[in-house]
Formats: structure tokens, C-alpha cells, sequence
């Protein structure tokens, strides 16, 4: 009795804990999307929008191109992941940043990018630009659990008489199935929902249902019709974070850590093949990268830095309300603000998260993917229903300048929260027991274990979540003051109108992004939390 | 008493871990809780310490029930297998931890990590990453860690189970020498009789969630309670005490009750030969029934001539 009572009131006072992040996110995410969806059903139509043979188009194309990315950002991602996880090589530093850029990179400008060799765009960029973006997710991911995977069982089935490449179809993949299934999911939603990609490089003619709610909903005033995708989008993201769910479950309890050092080695025999793969893979990576730079320097005339230099001015014939360093500042600012939020909000959630699963609450997988689900909704979606609740809280919300940190906030608290999470699951209970029987509170016991070893992890989660941030361009799009743009939104601008000194311009803050990007992300690495095996 | 275990039962769903254990300790006393992996014997263990919560029964320090008292208000120490040091702080960081939690000064803070370092053997070590030491030095500074804030009671739970041999039998020793310098109550968990020997004032054999036998561990070495406990204890093969001359219904022979002695009363058959680290382990047939015995080297198939060991010797009951 005493025990089903201590632990039904430990648990208690999670849930209560956890409605503060659902509260979070019924205010700022569900209220706005439940009263824009609603809109559009009210004015009816929603039913024939449904079943329209041009819907089922737009529901086949998007989860086509998602599943192709998807797959190609797999078959890239493993090599890189292999590399990363179990080979001791020089300049895997370099390797892992090199990685991470394209993730990072705000997705207007991987479409300028990709439009840089494909100036017509089309299906094939789609797939390779959303592939491009996503290769850190699978590599990040898979490798994660590589690296601690024991290399052991590989190496039993080799001395029984297994092949190599047969002792990675039987022993290896298996093993890593619980990353590769939550990496995939997570990239089939980033793929299906991608907006900037989409409507850099496939203009008119090939659309998704994120770029046809953003078309309906802002050019043709069809609140009715983005409705009704809105809700088959939203059906549709459930289903894959489910899965994602079930497969994360069963990642957790497949979790035997191995420190990354005992089990890095170098390579050999067939293994440089994929070593090969994963240098090709990462050039790949870094050529539209490059051809970005390429371009922002070169003009008709030959090179120049006039890109670079009008960045101080409104653009020709003052296409922006305000000149691209102010844009650029402003970005800076805003950035900052998200992560804050984000910052508090992801970490207290992985919190009470941990808490609820260690006192085996089950409010703890709602909380989980409810914190999932503003990735996977339409970032138009949310901006439209900023505009259309955000006046009846007080001081109408809809001109402060919190609105567009707010919105970000959305879409990095959830990387925020994965990023936490596991760092902070693998700290030993019975680290935190000793500390409670030298005489450590619950708060200290927090305080004194908990936060110094997710330390820095959590500045990691911090920089990322920033650099995300610095590069969200779907909902910032919509909700940014034309007196107050971000840099995505003015290099977006900048493409749509003519003039040279425009898109070069335009290629000149995209690179001025990328080397914030680099920067920080290559700062994020020096941090980079040693692996939770080391706790 | 100082500490009082009145009849507790652990439960996890319907699994009874620890069945109507009660049990005291008195002041300065140290005891062993004594029994095989998985006995319950931990849980125990981690219920005084406030870790689980006891499904009946109460635990009392001083009279007064521990129930609404919080692990970290209990001013018990605890010692893991694993010492499970804080990897972020530094030797003399894990030490003054306790210290720190209660509020002590830092001048006197600094001095006792020092008195304690020099206590467990480990004077300069104090600004020494903990990930560096060996598992040794490991366990020693969990030592001191557990020690520095003068907890009421000592909980050790396997404490020297995770090093080898050599270096355990070493620990084992110094452990008991501080144990009785400092003249702490304390209360052991392990599974390994020569460690709840060296440590113990008192052994407490728990099995299968249960305590079945309490007392001094000469007597419980000598008359284990019955024929269960005292296969734990050792004892291979159980005969009539009129078998070796000793006035019981039943005795458990261990391997040193019979030696190899040509003055020996009984004679038997060599089937099978072991060298173990300082004597050799024989299986001897004795009209038509096997025992063990220890004995010089001798060859398989050999008639030897055995005596009794009285030390070897187990009453039941």
C-alpha cells in the first residue's frame, strides 16, 4: 500500500508538471491550428476538396518524393554513419561538421542552391535537395547507436562462420533497425512537410500539400481547400510519428553502451569500399555548397563582391524595407529569443519526460509525441493561425515582436528535447541514489548530478537549436513584419525579383548564413558531449 | 537497537523480493547479510536506505519509524558495487559531497577529505580525476565518500565484489580494520562467506527473500540451521554425526572434513583429482558412497587412508 501510494504521488506530480509544455503547446501550436482548420471547415467544401482527383495528385506526389528522399538520404546516411561510429580516421572532425552543415542550412537557400545546377528545378532536385538536408539525420542517428553498438556480436558471427556481409545483414542491421526505422520516420516527415525546397525548385508545376496549403491559403483564398490538405497532412504526420514512437521504444530498451573508444578502429579490406562511399557521399554534400559561394562571387562581368557589398543597401531599386545587414542583425535577434524559449521549454519537457517514465506514468508518450508534432505541421498552417487567434490574448499578440521567436521556438523545441533526452536518460540512477543518501534533495540531487553531466549537451542542443532557428524559413515567412525581415525571408524576396545585383545579393546572404552556420556548428562540435556511454 | 527491521516485505507486482525480514543492529555493531545472487538480499538493502519502499512492516532507527523519511534525510550512507563516483568532480569533489549537502564549513570541509583520504589509503589523490583510478582506488574513495558526513549507519552493498581476488582479500582486511577504528554501525550485503566473515560481528543468512539464520559467524560457520543453509555455507555431503564421531542427528561435511593421512580410520578410493590454489581436491569413494577430501598429490585409483577434520564439520540444526 505504501508503495503504490509513494509512487502514485511521484507520479502525480509529473503529470501536473508535464500539462505546463502541453499547456505550451495548446496556447501557441493546437489553438492556432485547430482555429484555422476550423475556418476552412466552416465555410464548407472541405468534403469535395477531400476527394478531389487533383488532392490525390498532391497526396501521391508528396508522399513519393518523401519516400525517395527518404530512401536516398538512407543509402547516403549509413556509409557516413559507419565511418563516423567505427573508424578511427584522421579529420573525422571535419567529416562530422561537413555533415551537419546542410541540416542546418536554411531551406531556401539549399534550393537556390540546387537551382544553381538545375536552373529549371524538377523532380530529381526535389528528391536530391531534400535528401541533401536530411543525410545528418540518418547519419547522426544511426551513428549514435553504432558507436555504442558492442562489436562483439559482429565479431561472434564472423568466428561462426559468417561473411562479412553477412554478418551485417544478420547481426548488424537488426541491431541498428530501431535507429534506422526513427531516423527514416523522422526524415519522411522533415521530406513530406519540406516548404522551401519545394517551392524554390519546383514552381508551378510540381507541388506538395505543405506548398499547396501556402498557395491556397495566401494567393487563391481557398481556406476551405487548405483545410482539408491540412487535415490530410496532419493524419498523415500522426501515422509516421507513431511509428516513430514504436520504434524509439524499442531503441530504448535495445540501448547497451559501449564507450565509442574501445570500439573505433581502423579500417580494413572491404571496409575502405565504404569508407570510399562516405567520401563521396560527403562531397556530394559539399558541392552545392560550394557552387552557392562559386556564385555569390561571380557576375557577368567576372568576380566580384558586389553581392557582398550591397548587402548594405535595400537591394536594387529598394526591392527590401530594410537593408540586408539590418535583416541579418534582425535574424541574429530573433534566433537568439527562439532558442531561449526553446531552451526552457525543451529542456523542462525532456525533464518531466525522464521523471514520468521513471515513475512509469504513461502521460509520458502523449507528451513525447505531442512535442513532435509541430515538425510535421504545415509551417503555414500554424503562421495563418497565428494571425487569425493571436489578437484575443492581451496587447494583441499579433504585432509583438515575440510572435516570430515563438513560432521558431515551435520547430526547435522538438529538436531541442531529442537532442536532451537521451543524455539525460543515461545518467545512472543509482548515481543520482548515492547523491540522495549523501544527503542531496530531489532539486539538489538535479542540480548536482543531472545538469553538470548534460551540461554540454545541453549548449550543444543550445547551438543547434539556434542555428535552426537562424534558418527557419516557413513560418517566419508568414509572420515577419515586411519592416522586420529575417535574413531567409529577405534572400527569398531577393530571388523572387529581377536584377542581377538582386540574386547576387541574395547568393551573398546565403553565404553570409552559411558561415554563421559553419561557425557555430563547427563550435558545437568542439563541445560535443563525449557519448553518454562515458557516464 | 539502533537500527530495527520489523518485519518487512518488499513486493514488485507479485513478486515477493524480501518476505517478513526483521532483523536489528545494534550501535557500532557491524552485520552481514549473507546469501546467494538474487535473494533479496539488496533490496533489503536499498529499502533501509529509503530507495524502495516496503510493501509491510517498518524500519526504525532509535525507536522512531523511518516511514515518512526521505533517503536524503536519513543520514545513512550507502556503498555501491560499483562505487558509482561522480565522474565530474574530482577525488576530493566525490568526498566532500556529503559534507557540502550538510552545510559544513569549507576549512573544516577540506580537512576531513583529508583525515579520510589518509583513513582509506589514499593521501594525495585528492585532485585526481576519479576516472583514472583503478577499481581499487575507486571503491576506496566511494568509501570515503560514504564515510565523510559521519552517517548513522554504513550500508555496503557487494562493496568489494567488482575487484579480483587479490586485490579483494587485501580490501577486505583494511575494510574491516577501518570499520572497527572508526566504530561504525554498519550493514553489509554479499554473497561471499569470507568477506561476511573477515567483516562481520554478526552473519545473517538470507534465503530466497528470507532470514534464516542470525548469529556470530563462528557459530553459524560451525552449525548452520539446516541442511539448505548450510550447502550455502559449503557443505557438499551430509551424513549421521556418528559418521565422524560427533553427537548429532546430521552433520554437512565440507571438502576439509576428510585429509588425506596414513593414520587415518577410514579408507577409500581416488577417482578424481583438482589442484586448487594451495592443497588438492580429491573425490573419494568410501564403501561405495563419494565425498571430498583434501590431500597430498596422490594418483588417480590409489587406496588412501583419510582422518576426520573436525573444522570441516557442519552441526545441522
Amino acid at each position: 500500500m505504501a508503495q503504490a501510494r509513494a509512487g502514485l504521488s511521484t507520479r502525480t506530480g509529473w503529470s501536473a508538471a508535464a500539462l505546463l509544455p502541453l499547456a505550451f503547446l495548446g496556447l501557441f501550436f493546437a489553438w492556432p491550428v485547430l482555429a484555422i482548420v476550423s475556418l476552412g471547415l466552416r465555410e464548407g467544401g472541405v468534403v469535395s476538396a477531400l476527394f478531389s482527383g487533383e488532392t490525390w495528385e498532391l497526396v501521391g506526389f508528396t508522399l513519393g518524393q518523401a519516400l525517395a528522399s527518404t530512401l536516398v538520404a538512407l543509402v547516403a546516411g549509413l556509409p557516413v554513419a559507419f565511418v563516423l561510429a567505427r573508424c578511427r580516421l584522421r579529420g573525422l572532425g571535419v567529416v562530422r561538421a561537413a555533415v551537419m552543415v546542410p541540416f542546418v542550412l536554411p531551406t531556401v537557400v539549399v534550393g537556390l542552391a540546387f537551382r544553381t545546377f538545375w536552373p529549371d528545378g524538377g523532380v530529381l532536385p526535389i528528391v536530391l535537395a531534400n535528401a541533401f538536408f536530411n543525410v545528418a539525420v540518418v547519419a547522426r542517428t544511426v551513428g549514435g547507436l553504432w558507436a555504442h553498438t558492442d562489436r562483439r556480436a559482429e565479431d561472434a558471427a564472423r568466428a561462426l562462420g559468417a561473411s562479412r556481409p553477412r554478418a551485417f545483414l544478420s547481426v548488424v542491421l537488426p541491431a541498428l533497425a530501431p535507429a534506422i526505422g526513427s531516423a527514416a520516420a523522422v526524415v519522411f516527415l522533415f521530406c513530406a512537410t519540406s516548404f522551401g525546397v519545394v517551392l524554390v525548385l519546383g514552381g508551378s508545376r510540381y507541388r506538395t500539400l505543405e506548398t499547396e496549403i501556402y498557395l491556397r491559403t495566401v494567393e487563391l483564398f481557398d481556406l476551405s481547400g487548405a483545410a482539408a490538405l491540412s487535415l490530410l497532412q496532419f493524419a498523415a504526420v500522426l501515422a509516421v510519428l507513431v511509428l516513430g514512437a514504436l520504434a524509439r521504444r524499442r531503441r530504448e530498451t535495445a540501448l547497451s553502451l559501449r564507450g565509442r573508444e574501445e570500439l573505433a578502429r581502423r579500417p580494413s579490406g572491404g571496409e575502405w569500399y565504404v569508407v570510399a562511399g562516405a567520401g563521396l557521399v560527403v562531397m556530394a554534400l559539399l558541392t552545392p555548397v560550394v557552387g552557392l559561394v562559386t556564385r555569390s562571387l561571380s557576375t557577368r562581368d567576372g568576380w566580384s563582391f558586389a553581392g557582398y557589398a550591397a548587402l548594405a543597401t535595400r537591394g536594387d531599386r529598394g526591392t527590401l524595407a530594410v537593408t540586408g545587414l539590418d535583416a541579418a542583425l534582425n535574424s541574429v535577434r530573433t534566433a537568439f529569443d527562439a532558442t531561449l524559449v526553446a531552451l526552457v521549454v525543451g529542456v523542462f519537457s525532456a525533464v518531466v519526460l525522464v521523471g514520468l517514465r521513471r515513475s512509469g506514468g504513461r502521460i509520458a508518450e502523449v507528451l513525447d509525441t505531442a512535442l513532435m508534432l509541430p515538425l510535421g505541421v504545415s509551417a503555414v498552417t500554424l503562421g495563418f493561425g497565428y494571425l487569425v487567434t493571436m489578437d484575443a490574448l492581451p496587447g494583441d499578440f499579433r504585432t509583438s515582436p515575440l510572435l516570430v521567436p515563438l513560432a521558431q521556438a515551435l520547430v526547435v523545441t522538438p529538436l531541442i528535447v531529442r537532442m536532451v533526452l537521451p543524455v539525460l536518460r543515461a545518467v545512472d540512477e543509482r548515481l543520482r541514489q548515492a547523491a540522495a543518501t549523501l544527503g542531496a534533495s530531489p532539486f539538489r540531487v538535479w542540480r548536482e548530478v543531472d545538469l553538470p553531466l548534460v551540461g554540454r549537451s545541453l549548449v550543444a542542443a543550445a547551438g543547434f537549436g539556434y542555428v535552426v532557428a537562424l534558418g527557419e524559413f516557413g513560418a517566419t515567412s508568414f509572420l515577419a513584419r515586411p519592416d522586420a525581415p529575417t535574413l531567409p525571408v529577405v534572400i527569398a524576396r531577393l530571388m523572387s525579383r529581377p536584377g542581377e545585383l538582386n540574386s547576387q545579393m541574395a547568393y551573398a546572404a546565403c553565404a553570409l548564413l552559411m558561415v554563421v552556420t559553419v561557425g557555430c556548428v563547427l563550435l558545437i562540435e568542439r563541445l560535443r558531449v563525449p557519448s553518454s556511454g562515458e557516464f | 537497537m539502533a537500527l530495527e527491521l520489523d518485519s518487512i516485505t518488499v513486493r514488485y507486482g507479485q513478486m515477493v523480493a524480501v518476505s517478513d525480514v526483521s532483523l536489528s543492529v545494534a550501535d557500532g555493531e557491524v552485520v552481514a547479510l549473507l546469501g546467494p545472487s538474487g535473494c533479496g538480499k539488496s533490496t533489503l538493502l536499498r529499502t533501509i536506505a529509503g530507495l524502495e519502499k516496503p510493501s509491510s512492516g517498518s524500519v526504525r532507527w532509535d525507536s522512531s519509524d523511518l516511514a515518512g523519511v526521505p533517503v536524503h534525510r536519513r543520514e545513512f550512507g550507502l556503498v555501491f558495487q560499483d562505487g558509482q563516483l561522480f565522474p565530474h568532480r574530482s577525488v576530493a569533489g566525490n568526498v566532500a559531497f556529503g559534507l557540502r549537502m550538510r552545510g559544513v564549513e569549507r576549512e573544516e570541509r577540506d580537512k576531513r577529505v583529508l583525515s579520510l583520504l589518509e583513513l582509506v589509503g589514499l593521501d594525495g589523490y585528492a585532485s585526481r580525476r576519479v576516472t583514472q583510478l583503478s577499481g581499487g582506488e575507486q571503491q576506496r574513495v566511494a568509501l570515503a565518500r560514504a564515510l565523510a558526513p559521519s552517517p548513522r549507519l554504513l550500508l555496503l552493498d557487494e562493496p568489494l565484489s567488482a575487484l579480483d581476488r587479490a586485490l579483494r582479500e587485501q580490501l577486505a582486511v583494511d575494510l574491516a580494520r577501518l570499520l572497527r577504528e572508526a566504530a561504525t554501525t554498519a550493514l553489509v550485503v554479499t554473497h561471499d562467506h569470507d568477506e561476511a566473515f573477515t567483516l562481520a560481528d554478526r552473519v545473517a543468512i538470507m534465503l530466497r527473500g528470507r532470514i534464516v539464520q542470525v548469529g556470530p559467524p563462528a557459530e553459524v560457520w560451525s552449525s548452520p540451521v539446516d541442511v539448505e543453509t548450510a550447502k550455502f555455507l559449503g557443505c557438499n555431503k551430509f551424513v549421521p554425526g556418528s559418521f565422524v564421531g560427533v553427537s548429532a542427528e546430521r552433520v554437512g561435511l565440507r571438502a576439509t572434513a576428510l585429509r588425506v593421512d596414513p593414520s587415518g580410520s577410514l579408507e577409500g578410493t581416488v577417482l578424481e583429482r583438482v589442484h586448487r590454489r594451495d592443497h588438492v581436491r580429491l573425490l573419494v569413494e568410501i564403501d561405495g558412497e563419494e565425498y571430498e577430501a583434501v590431500g597430498p598429490m596422490t594418483e588417480i585409483g590409489d587406496r588412501v587412508r583419510l582422518v576426520i577434520d573436525l573444522d570441516g564439520v557442519a552441526r545441522i540444526g
